[in-house]
């Protein structure tokens, strides 16, 4: 176990360079900062000042030297446009992202699981069809457009919540604010944790249907039914427990896209995370900011892996991580 | 003769698919006494699985059991209720799987799918019901079976597996084990020592068994009675020499010419020629009537069945022109 997750860890560094390589020629390419940070009517030595405060007066590989050598040192460079860090600048922004993400996830799994297990026991009844054609919706409408549409119906319409924002935050544990702990809170989390929830639902209706019906064509279905097994045990032991394998695999990863592309929900409902930081950087060519949002995206898909790739051993005895064997 | 432990009467079950009415099991009749080992032979897609799904009241859409009675200890089985039927399941009658690979849940610990199947049936404290799934794995003749509690099924070859499910179908001491060809996917030495064993336990616990089988060997050193199947139908039956030593029906005769056996080295084997029909799709009359060396004209009707010879040795053929010399009983 511990030479897997050494083993692990080493990869996740070689991740880590090739992937930062890749980010800085990429921003390097998209254009130049200096047009949009400096006022227009900044004179020539005005300019070249500022070009060298920023470190662009430098070549590519110097600038990227420069910022692995930070790196390594837990600094990923300044802000062009704040002036602060950009580590500080995105951990700011990322207890509002994570919040999102998760209470996404968790509405994506109570609903999902139970309503694609029900789907796959009962496909011809009715409700079994009305879920499945209701995760289509999920499915195909797209998230900006589902984000407006709650907008519409519940806070200009019917005026039942807001639809910007995150409302008051309390300190957990004193120091990460979150919107979950008051009324207020949860009332301006609600629209958009459903918002980017939806996809993720049907993702995950379909999945466990999926694996409900193919794991009860199974003989082992059949024996635990020779037993006199109830179907509760049945259903609640036998068959999830097997189906529970790739769906904790797909919510490990969709854990990941989902923080990612929270960008969307993000800007609909102007909720102050790491995704709307992201975009307006984008927009002022922040490359600091970009490059840094862009690599703890990585570090947290890479730990997500890990952790999903522990419980997958956990949950199926037959990829079983071992130090004796291995 | 005392009543029978179980009484399977005019069973047909039938599968409704897109291509047609499947009769896997069509008019079935036998019985099984206490105690008494039944073999049921018939080549692959016979029905042979089908008979034991239907006892266990396992069939699933689009097969249905279309009519005919099964009767356990004096209740009818099809009039019970679901959960009538569930508290029978594995505690009176259990059944093991023709494929062990596959009958056993590989992301739970053997203990786990032991005690369940006791704590199905009845409440008992944790410890002992654990208790009582050792010594059960025990009595299957499986070694150091603390260790093996704590396994999973990956870590089990296959005649171990097919071991545990027989130990899981003893766990509740049923009065009736269907064994759904447990050997067929095995070694031959492990089959022989399965055999073995399953005839010790059956004598020990007293428990019937149906044995199925498609191997006519297999039946004659383990079984008393064998039931022959032959596209859904029972076309002979009787005791296990009778049988073997001197068959009616056609059938039996060609599958006992195309085994090899040990006193009749260098004769030729004839195999049956042709193909099982479809069950989809069975002719009129007598199904084997196309593959059969004595069909006459009479076979274009569908033969009855019917006692032959002495009738307490209970041997019945469903056949227009049986074999001789048993004279036929009118
Ligand atoms: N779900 C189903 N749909 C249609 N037909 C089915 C279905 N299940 C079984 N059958 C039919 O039932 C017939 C009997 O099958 P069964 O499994 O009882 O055969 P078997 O005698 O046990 O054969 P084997 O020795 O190969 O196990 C088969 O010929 C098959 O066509
Ligand atoms: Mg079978």
């Amino acid at each position: 176990m511990l030479a897997f997750i050494i083993r692990r860890s080493l990869q996740s560094v070689a991740v880590l360079v090739a992937m930062s390589l890749l980010v800085f020629v990429g921003v390097y390419a998209v254009g130049n900062p200096i047009d949009i940070l400096i006022n227009p009517q900044a004179d020539q030595i005005e300019r070249e000042h500022a070009i060298a405060a920023l470190g662009l007066d430098r070549s590519l590989p110097e600038q990227y030297l420069s910022f692995v050598t930070g790196a390594a040192h837990g600094d990923l460079g300044r802000s062009f446009v704040h002036s602060t860090p950009a580590l500080s600048l995105i951990l700011e922004r990322m207890p509002a992202t994570m919040e999102l993400a998760l209470a996404a996830m968790v509405i994506a799994i109570v609903l999902g699981i139970p309503l694609g297990l029900w789907a796959g026991l009962k496909p011809r009844s009715i409700a079994g069809r009305a879920i499945m054609a209701g995760s289509i919706l999920g499915f195909s409408l797209p998230t900006f457009w589902v984000g407006l549409m709650l907008i519409m119906v519940f806070s200009v319409m019917l005026g039942w919540l807001p639809s910007s924002g995150r409302g008051p935050t309390v300190d957990l544990f004193g120091v990460i604010p979150v919107s979950f702990l008051s009324l207020e809170g949860w009332r301006h989390l609600a629209l958009p944790a459903i918002n980017l929830a939806l996809f993720k639902l049907a993702l995950l209706i379909r999945l466990t249907r999926a694996g409900a019906r193919e794991a009860l064509l199974q003989d082992y279905v059949k024996f635990a039914r020779a037993k006199g097994l109830t179907n509760a045990r049945i259903i609640g032991v036998h068959v999830l427990r097997n189906i529970l394998i790739p769906i904790v695999t797909v919510i490990g990863l969709e854990l990941g896209s989902v923080i990612a592309f929270a960008i969307v929900t993000e800007s609909v409902f102007a909720w102050p995370g790491m995704g709307k930081l992201l975009i307006d950087s984008i927009g002022l060519l922040d490359r600091p900011v970009i490059v840094a949002y862009l690599l703890i995206i990585v570090t947290l898909f890479i730990i997500i892996n890990l952790v999903v790739d522990i419980l997958y051993s956990a949950l199926d005895p037959r990829v079983r991580v071992t130090e004796s064997k291995g | 003769m005392s009543v029978p432990l179980l009484e399977v009467e005019g069973l047909r079950t039938h599968f409704f698919t897109k291509a047609g009415v499947v009769k896997a099991v069509d008019d079935v009749s036998f019985t099984v006494s206490k105690g008494e080992v039944l073999g049921l032979v018939g080549e692959s897609g016979s029905g042979k699985t089908m008979i034991g799904y239907s006892i266990m009241g396992l069939i699933d859409p689009p097969g249905r059991i279309v009519s005919g009675r099964i009767v356990l200890g004096g209740r009818d089985l099809r009039a019970l209720s679901p959960e009538a039927l569930r508290q029978l399941r594995g505690n009176r009658i259990a059944m093991i799987f023709q494929d062990p690979m596959m009958t056993l849940n590989p992301v739970l610990r053997i203990d786990v799918q032991m005690v369940e199947t006791i704590l199905a049936h009845e409440s008992l404290p944790r410890a002992a019901a654990m208790e009582r799934s050792r010594a059960a794995l025990v009595r299957v003749g499986i070694p150091s079976p603390d260790e093996r509690l704590s396994a999973y099924p990956h870590q089990f070859s296959g005649g171990m597996r097919q071991r545990v499910a027989i130990a899981i179908a003893l766990l509740n001491n049923p009065d009736l084990i269907i064994a759904d060809e447990p050997t067929t996917a095995l070694d031959v030495t492990i089959q022989g020592q399965i055999l073995y064993e399953m005839q010790k336990l059956t004598r020990e616990t007293g428990a019937a068994m149906i044995w199925v089988t498609h191997d006519l060997a297999v039946v004659a050193g383990l079984a008393d009675r064998v039931c022959v199947m032959y596209a859904g139908r029972i076309v002979e039956e009787g005791t296990v020499a009778d049988v073997i030593e001197r068959p009616v029906h056609p059938y039996t005769q060609g599958l006992l010419d195309s085994v090899p056996s040990r006193t009749a080295r260098g004769v030729r084997l004839k195999p049956i020629q042709g193909m099982a029909p479809s069950l989809a799709d069975l002719p009129l009359g007598c199904a084997f009537r196309d593959r059969c060396g004595r069909s006459i004209d009479a076979c274009l009707g569908a033969p009855e069945t019917r006692m032959v010879g002495d009738l307490s040795r209970g041997r019945a053929v469903r056949c227009h022109n049986p074999l001789p010399p048993v004279a036929v009983l009118e």
